[in-house]
């Protein structure tokens, strides 16, 4: 192609920085993505390590590793750590480096203002972790940051709120930036419905970004007036209402979780349709079925708060609206599974990883559905049931397919081959571990064990013991991958312009690695 | 999509967006130390504050130079237009959020809190609006529709106008209108502020009216504080347009800046009747 060869010239400019400077002043998508992931890595272990601790502590009945006021601090900081440091970001890192590289643009709609949505993060992460480290420690009101607990805390949740705001503004433009690449960007005869589909989910997910974080920098700011000027918002004596804010933050709680878990059935459905060989089964109603979750997404949110108060006829609406999600959610099942179908397959790591997703994420879903029927749910809020629910859907669903997709586009990221035997065992010690971890948090759920407390009753102690060999296996199987990340980047086979035979898309028309500035001549799609 | 496409504008390497993170890290940290009493929280704001202000004039005034250099193509005016329609939505939703509030306060939790269980915690607390609550107990006046805010509200629609009229004037090229409507629309702009400013004086000094009188008071301030803090970034976002227009920057053409600028000025505006209406009048 010769727009490849013309952007191999211009690989290095001039005025291009080198050392530390090139990475702190890029704009170059690539550089970007690479530093988004590098970032969410760095957060993932972070978190992790907040996790084991947890596990560490319900290891055995008793208070042996953290004292209870620290323990709470963990499991508020390991939900905040995930979410908004690791799961999130990852995702943008994916959709800086493949979004560009699928729709044939030259780089995202806005360079510069690309290189802060990420800059900012790094900020934030310092402000959150760093409130560890101040009087009264991190928050621990967890990580909804629920008041009356969250008006209470100490220093370290002003901290906490201000790396949110300024998360939020990462996000936001983060999301504005994607939409305009996607909506202004493609290249000639790229129509959105020939889009690729992690393309639409991004689309979609980026939307949602726009329309939820502002609501979130809201929530956070009332807390903040509420702690430090005297505002009612969320105190009764006022005229306000502490479950108000709760309404406001799952006003964008429930949408974020969509936010976490779009982009993860986008890369699923690019890998599924390349390993079985066959195109993706139903591409319009996959469209059609991201579209209205996210719009049923915003009819959700108190189905986070049947324990509340709510009149009879929000319980029933919530609970109705929540199932009718899982019909656009059973219809990508579906698809997947019928992309599937008579496909010639094989099982390298990436389909390994999305198969793997199929089946236990369909488990969250299952568990979600369980908990949106209002009645159960009375009894299982705040039980370790919840918590077995959302493990599935978010570790078993995002970091799967954020797995399944790193492995997939290695290759094309760093010009080589990975190591497709560590790559298994890596899949096979995430999926059993994982499993002996959550599974049998459902158990503990249904028995009552309630979630964020230190010590519990000894009839729980057998499978927290279990849950807790298996959080350890998990996450000492996580440096596997690390390994095979840096082996990648070292060296090692070297990788085709398109290694998997089935693959489809403008991405695998560029070599491996992919130059530095690819499609500044756009492509024509046919 | 057109056949031929120009090429994108992708800018160079740039240092500002690291002065923008460097900031917010003071701002952020500083605030937290300056709320709490710890070290020297407000210079460490101060400090953060002055990076953001240059970083702002910076990165805008490049993207002004590579503007007036003719380095944008249609295709990029479009990113930008797209852009500003995508951010405004999201300042709605931020808006919504605190106008969800007023909702929720005035409909579902100060009626509750005269209801049923609550009726026996807070004895003999009565629902109505404006309500600090049944604990806040300093008397204080709820902000009248009729006076100060009624001229306001005629302020921002003729701003609204004077701004179309500056418009019309870029559009036919007449650069004295457009020069004369920008003026009055900043003034307009301005004299809006000083009345919001002069009415707060007014509500905590006679009226007692204070951002802690209960839950009334906190949604009238912080719903009109954050109307006011985003009439200044537009009035500032409108001077900027001004000087430039005065520089004889813009043509009827190609004039996004402005064009983005007025967007956000009507947006202001209509937030503001939505406040006209559920904060003072209703």
């Amino acid at each position: 192609m010769s727009a490849v060869s013309h952007s191999l010239e211009h690989g290095h400019h001039a005025h291009q920085p080198s050392g530390l400077m090139r990475w702190i002043t890029t704009t170059n998508h690539k550089d970007i993505g690479s530093m988004y992931l590098i970032f969410s890595f760095i957060m993932f272990l972070s978190g992790g390590v907040m996790a084991l601790t947890i596990r560490a502590e319900l290891f055995a009945p008793g208070l042996q590793v953290v004292q209870p006021e620290f323990f709470n601090q963990l499991t508020t900081m390991h939900g905040l750590v995930m979410v908004f440091g690791a799961i999130m970001p990852a995702f943008v890192g994916f959709a800086n480096w493949q979004i560009p590289l699928m729709i044939g643009a030259s780089d995202m709609a806005f360079a510069r203002m690309n290189n802060w949505s990420f800059w900012l993060l790094p900020p934030a992460a310092l402000l959150l972790l760093g409130s560890f480290f101040v009087p009264g420690g991190a928050t621990a009101a967890g990580w909804t940051l629920y008041a009356p607990l969250s008006v209470q805390m100490g220093m370290g949740m002003d901290l906490t709120i201000f790396a949110v705001h300024i998360m939020g503004i990462s996000s936001i433009m983060g999301a504005i930036n994607i939409v305009v690449t996607i909506l202004n960007m493609r290249a000639p005869g790229m129509t959105l419905m020939k889009m690729p589909l992690f393309c639409w989910t991004w689309l979609i997910t980026a939307y949602l970004l726009i329309a939820v974080m502002p609501v979130l920098a809201g929530a956070v700011t009332m807390i903040l007036t509420d702690r430090h000027f005297g505002t009612s918002f969320f105190n009764a004596a006022g005229g306000g209402d502490p479950v108000l804010y709760q309404h406001v933050f799952w006003f964008f709680g429930h949408p974020e979780v969509y936010i976490m878990i779009l982009p993860a059935f986008g890369i699923v459905s690019q890998v599924i349709p390349t390993f079985a060989r066959k195109p993706l089964f139903g591409y319009a109603s996959m469209v059609y079925a991201t579209a209205s979750i996210a719009i049923l997404s915003f009819t959700v949110w108190a189905h986070h708060m049947f324990t509340t108060g709510l009149p009879a006829a929000g319980q029933l609406f919530f609970m109705y609206a929540t199932m009718l999600i899982a019909v656009p959610t059973g219809v990508k099942v579906f698809n997947w599974v019928a992309t599937m179908w008579r496909g010639s397959m094989t099982f390298e790591t990436p389909m390994l990883f999305s198969v793997g997703f199929l089946f236990v994420f369909t488990m969250g879903g299952f568990t979600g559905l369980i908990c949106a029927i209002a009645p159960i749910d009375i009894q299982l809020q705040d039980t370790y049931y919840v918590v077995a629910h959302f493990h599935y859907v978010l570790v078993a669903g995002s970091l799967f397919a954020l797995f399944s997709g790193a492995y997939y586009w290695l290759p094309k990221w760093t010009g080589h081959m990975y190591d497709e035997k560590l790559g298994k065992i890596h899949f096979w010690c995430s999926i059993v571990f994982f499993n002996i971890t959550f599974f049998p948090m459902h158990f503990l759920g249904l028995a009552g064990m309630p979630r964020r407390i230190p010590d519990y009753n000894p009839m729980f102690a057998d499978f927290n013991l279990m849950a807790s060999i298996g959080a350890f296996g998990f996450g000492f199987s996580q440096l596997i991958f690390l390994a095979v990340v840096v082996k990648c980047i070292r060296g090692g086979e070297r990788a085709a312009a398109k290694p998997w035979e089935g693959a489809e898309g403008l991405e695998w028309t560029v070599p491996s690695p992919a130059p530095y500035h690819t499609f500044e001549e756009p492509p024509v799609v046919k | 999509m057109s056949a031929v496409l120009e090429k994108y504008f992708v800018p160079e390497p740039s240092r500002f967006p690291i002065y923008g993170s460097a900031a917010l890290l003071l701002i952020g940290a500083g605030g937290a130390m300056w709320l709490n009493r710890v070290g020297s929280g407000p210079w460490l704001v101060a400090i953060g504050f002055a990076t953001l202000i240059y970083m702002l004039f910076g990165w805008f005034g490049q993207v002004v130079r590579e503007s007036e250099t003719g380095k944008y193509s249609q295709q990029v005016d479009k990113s930008f237009r797209w852009s500003m329609g995508w951010f405004i939505f999201s300042e709605v939703m931020f808006f919504a959020a605190f106008f969800g509030v007023l909702f929720y306060v005035r409909v579902l939790s100060v009626p509750e809190l005269a209801d049923g269980a609550s009726a026996m915690l807070w004895d003999g607390f009565e629902k109505k609006w404006p309500s600090a609550g049944p604990y806040v107990e300093e008397a204080f006046t709820p902000m009248g529709a009729w006076g100060i805010p009624a001229i306001n509200t005629l302020i921002l629609l003729s701003s609204g106008a004077t701004l179309t009229w500056a418009h019309w004037g870029l559009l036919k090229g007449a650069r004295g209108q457009l020069i004369k409507g920008l003026v009055l629309t900043v003034l307009l702009g301005v004299i809006f502020l000083g009345l919001q400013v002069y009415e707060y004086v007014h509500a905590y000094d006679a009226l007692n009216l204070r951002l802690t009188s209960g839950i009334y008071g906190s949604t009238f301030f912080m719903l009109t504080g954050f109307h006011g803090m985003h009439v200044t970034i537009g009035a500032t976002m409108l001077a900027v347009i001004l000087a430039r227009s005065i520089k004889g920057h813009f043509t009827a053409e190609r004039h996004f800046a402005f064009e983005a600028v007025a967007w956000y000025w009507h947006f202001v505006d209509v937030v503001w009747l939505f406040l006209f209406i559920v904060v003072y009048w209703l």
